[in-house]
């Protein structure tokens, strides 16, 4: 390039353009923006990912709350509410989640049904849909059936404190629990609590009964109730029930026998005086009589701390052990490499198994199966770590800086693992997902055993507890299926939109 | 590419070799468990103890384990389960029925995801992807033991088109018959739709990666139209990733899944590897521990070395 020459410029014409201030270069106006602050706005943009977010947030406060409001607890084991269906008191007598279900009931089913009802006073059966006859002349009931008040009546031993303690509630506030037993009956039709259900007179009690009542002129029960001319015996001093006392026949409430008193009891009323609440459990409850959803929040918690540890241990281990093969190369990476290498090939079921099998008794099953999880699981993300200290260890400003005298700890920590670390925290989010998944199938298969446990459960463990009742009691099945479907749905779209965050390039790569 | 080839295996010998003598030695660390009252068959295993030198070094039976198993076959006798059957008949006996449902499944999902994937990577950015691409979503996401069971609710047990649990060999008659098939359909759906969402996944993303490409343009240019370019030039270059995860797929079968077997109640391999865990029978465990690392290691080996044979750009780049 030729200059024009411009000769002689007089020196008058030169003027200084600013002389009252130094000159600077022009200041950003706007805020700069770093490179999580930049990644948060791509992400804020993806809606999927963060729905899936606050989804997992709402997941998270179900398990970390629910357990501490709970009235219930995994040690909590009813044993007479068993496998009763979902209820929630808002929706009572609306058709839907109220705890009851459609069924067929033969008429003698349909009669037991009633007269818990009558006794009671609050009905098992909610709704008669119709009857019909089938061919052979016998009757059927198309019915809505309360599956808490069908629990009826059940027997209870006593201690003479507790005695005369349920006595004395019963006076004070009016409720009647205990009801007057009923003639023991010669043949034991097996239905309901020991037969507690039973206060009627039943047909043909002495060929061995079906189970049908007898039924009086008016189509009525007939009671059938054990009863004395002693009002107070075997102590009981407290409410009686309609229609006792008649004529001088007094119905008997209580039996001693060696250790205390046992009587017959109103299971609802029952429940609330020993625990200070009616029954209603708002997933149902399962085969042992566990609240479903007080297992669901213990057993998701327990699924999400497993996993969120697995996640930050495997971070931690995988970008030391990476940044170490990645930084120096050559034999040390060799070596390091074959090792992870032969760890990665370990199949993961191998590893769970001996580890409980060896450290279960010794450590605990939890801390067991999260060593097995450690111990495979950084592989993966040493290997990101490698790769991303593979491309970055040549740059320019990386050179520049090791020029400039930085040691290696600083040229790691400060210089390249920033520029890596969206791809490190993405692949470690996304290990979240799969943990929860093995962890689930793992307990399904009883590889690692929480079913003793009375503090712990586990997804996995509630499926397999409810796979034998797939057809008759689904909800057993249907609540953690779903609440681990959706957590699993949430956190691969979270994961997703992490990594088109954080690596705009990937956008779209495989979603 | 020979060179490789060899290089590769003898590695995978030697990883084969420390993943076994790992398991072995802590296994045999484990409390021996005693051999149950089971009539006659308690000498058998007392012998095959004996033989297998229980009462020696670890290191020794190692050895032995070692030996017997490349010189006789042996693999030793069940000790908690099929008490003194041999291991590998049992073993054989079980394999078909894990890979008769596992390569249902397979044949049922690569032309169903292939076909979907490449659907979806054509209409890339339209409705039909998106509808796609979130239902591939779900269905990777959600667990395949969550599908069995609404399989078995909806299919086995409200519509009753189908039996809750497999057919026995009895009662169907033969592993391939009529009877047999139906009463696999609810696990192969099961283990289908994970498997479709995968290959749907993968085959949009590389179809839909190559669909850029230069040469695309140029295809186009020349005068082929858009169905002759994508299938002689989109879909070659795209099956180049997909092939070898076919491949990959197709080893995986021998391995089955564990938690389908146990839903649908599948006497296969993945059944016997639980059983051996919950009965603490540790011949089989340690046998179908090698055979499940096997199963892994060949499956990435297939994978690497198809690359390979597929795309003459790896081979030339491994010559290097």
């Amino acid at each position: 390039m030729t200059h024009q020459q411009i000769p002689d410029i007089p020196k008058e014409k030169f003027t200084f353009i600013n002389r009252s201030e130094e000159i600077h270069d022009e200041k950003l106006q706007t805020k700069a923006i770093g490179y999580l602050g930049d990644a948060w706005i791509r992400f804020r943009t993806n809606k999927s990912a963060v729905v899936a977010f606050v989804l997992i947030m709402i997941l998270l406060l179900f398990a970390i709350i629910v357990p501490l409001v709970s009235h219930y607890t995994v040690a909590f084991r009813d044993g007479y509410y068993k496998m009763v269906l979902p209820k929630n008191n808002l929706f009572a007598g609306s058709g839907f989640w109220d705890g009851a279900k459609n069924e067929q009931q033969s008429e003698a089913g349909y009669l037991y049904l009633n007269a818990i009802g009558q006794e009671t006073g609050e009905s098992a059966i909610v709704k008669v849909y119709e009857s019909f006859q089938d061919s052979t002349g016998a009757t059927f009931y198309r019915v809505r059936t309360d599956s808490y008040a069908s629990v009826g009546f059940v027997y209870v031993n006593l201690s003479e404190n507790e005695y005369n303690a349920l006595m004395q509630y019963q006076e004070d506030t009016g409720i009647q629990v205990l009801y007057p037993l009923p003639q023991t009956l010669s043949k034991h039709f097996v239905r309901g609590n020991d037969g507690a259900n039973f206060w009627y007179l039943l047909k043909d009690e002495a060929q061995g009964t079906t189970g049908a009542p007898q039924l009086d002129e008016n189509g009525q029960y007939i009671a059938n109730y054990m009863s004395s001319d002693d009002p107070q015996r075997a102590g009981y001093t407290s409410t009686r029930i309609a229609g006792d006392g008649e004529n001088g026949v007094y119905y008997t409430y209580a039996q001693k026998n060696q250790t205390g008193y046992r009587v017959r009891v109103h299971y609802k009323e029952y429940f609330n005086y020993i625990n200070g609440f009616y029954a209603s459990f708002l997933f149902g409850t399962n085969v042992y009589g566990q609240d479903i959803f007080t297992c669901l929040a213990v057993g998701a918690r327990f699924s999400l701390l497993l996993a969120i540890s697995v996640a930050v241990i495997n971070f931690i281990i995988g970008v030391i052990y990476g940044a170490i093969e990645g930084y120096y190369g050559g034999a040390v990476d060799m070596i390091l490499e074959r090792i992870s290498d032969i760890l990665a090939d370990v199949p993961f079921m191998v590893v769970a198994t001996l580890f409980q099998m060896h450290l279960a008794a010794k450590v605990g099953v939890v801390p067991s199966l999260l060593f097995a999880f450690v111990l495979t699981g950084w592989v993966g993300t040493a290997s990101r770590v490698r790769t991303q200290f593979y491309r970055f260890k040549g740059q320019e400003y990386v050179l520049a800086a090791r020029t400039l005298g930085a040691s290696d700890r600083r040229l790691i920590f400060k210089h390249i693992f920033p520029n890596s670390l969206g791809t490190i925290i993405t692949g470690a989010v996304m290990t979240i997902p799969g943990v929860i998944f093995s962890e689930s199938m793992l307990s399904y298969l009883h590889i690692i055993n929480l079913d003793t446990s009375s503090t712990l459960t586990s997804i996995g463990t509630m499926l397999s507890n409810g796979k034998d009742y797939l057809s008759t009691y689904p909800h057993i099945l249907f609540f953690p299926a779903v609440f681990i479907a959706i957590l699993e749905i949430c956190f691969n779209l979270f994961g997703n939109g992490l990594r088109d965050a954080f690596n705009p390039s990937l956008r779209g790569a495989d979603d | 590419m020979t060179k490789y080839v060899i290089k590769r295996i003898l590695l995978m010998f030697l990883t084969l070799f420390i993943i076994t003598i790992m398991c072995f030695v802590l296994i045999k660390l484990l409390p021996l468990p005693a051999v149950r009252e089971m009539g006659k068959d308690i000498n058998l295993v007392l012998m095959r103890r004996e033989k297998m030198g229980y009462n020696r070094p670890i290191m020794v039976q190692f050895f032995l384990y070692i030996k017997n198993i490349l010189t006789d076959w042996d693999w030793g006798v069940g000790e908690q389960m099929y008490e003194g059957l041999e291991i590998w008949d049992v073993m054989m006996q079980k394999l078909p029925y894990t890979v008769v449902v596992n390569l249902y499944s397979i044949l049922i999902s690569i032309p169903l995801g292939l076909g979907l994937g490449i659907y979806a990577a054509l209409k890339k950015n339209k409705w039909q992807d998106t509808v796609i691409s979130t239902l591939v979503m779900v269905f990777i996401s959600v667990p395949s033991y969550v599908y069995a069971f609404l399989v078995q609710y909806i299919f086995c047990f409200k519509l009753n088109w189908f039996p809750l649990q497999l057919a026995s060999l009895s009662q169907a008659g033969s592993l391939f018959s009529g009877k047999m098939f139906i009463s696999m359909v609810p696990a192969i759906m099961s283990l289908s739709f994970g498997v479709i969402a995968g290959f749907t996944r993968y085959t949009r993303a590389e179809l839909s990666e190559v669909l850029t490409g230069d040469y695309m343009l140029l295809a186009r240019t020349k005068g082929l139209t858009k169905a002759q370019a994508i299938s002689r030039h989109a879909m070659r270059n795209a099956m180049v990733v997909i092939l070898p995860m076919i491949f990959g797929e197709f080893i995986g079968i021998l391995g089955g899944s564990m938690i389908i077997e146990n839903i649908f109640g599948i006497p296969g391999i993945g059944n016997l590897y639980v059983n051996s865990i919950t009965v603490r029978d540790y011949n089989f465990f340690m046998a179908l521990n090698i055979f499940y690392t096997l199963i892994g290691l060949v499956s990435g080996i297939v994978i690497d070395i198809s690359y390979g044979f597929i795309d003459p750009r790896i081979r030339m780049g491994s010559k290097k």
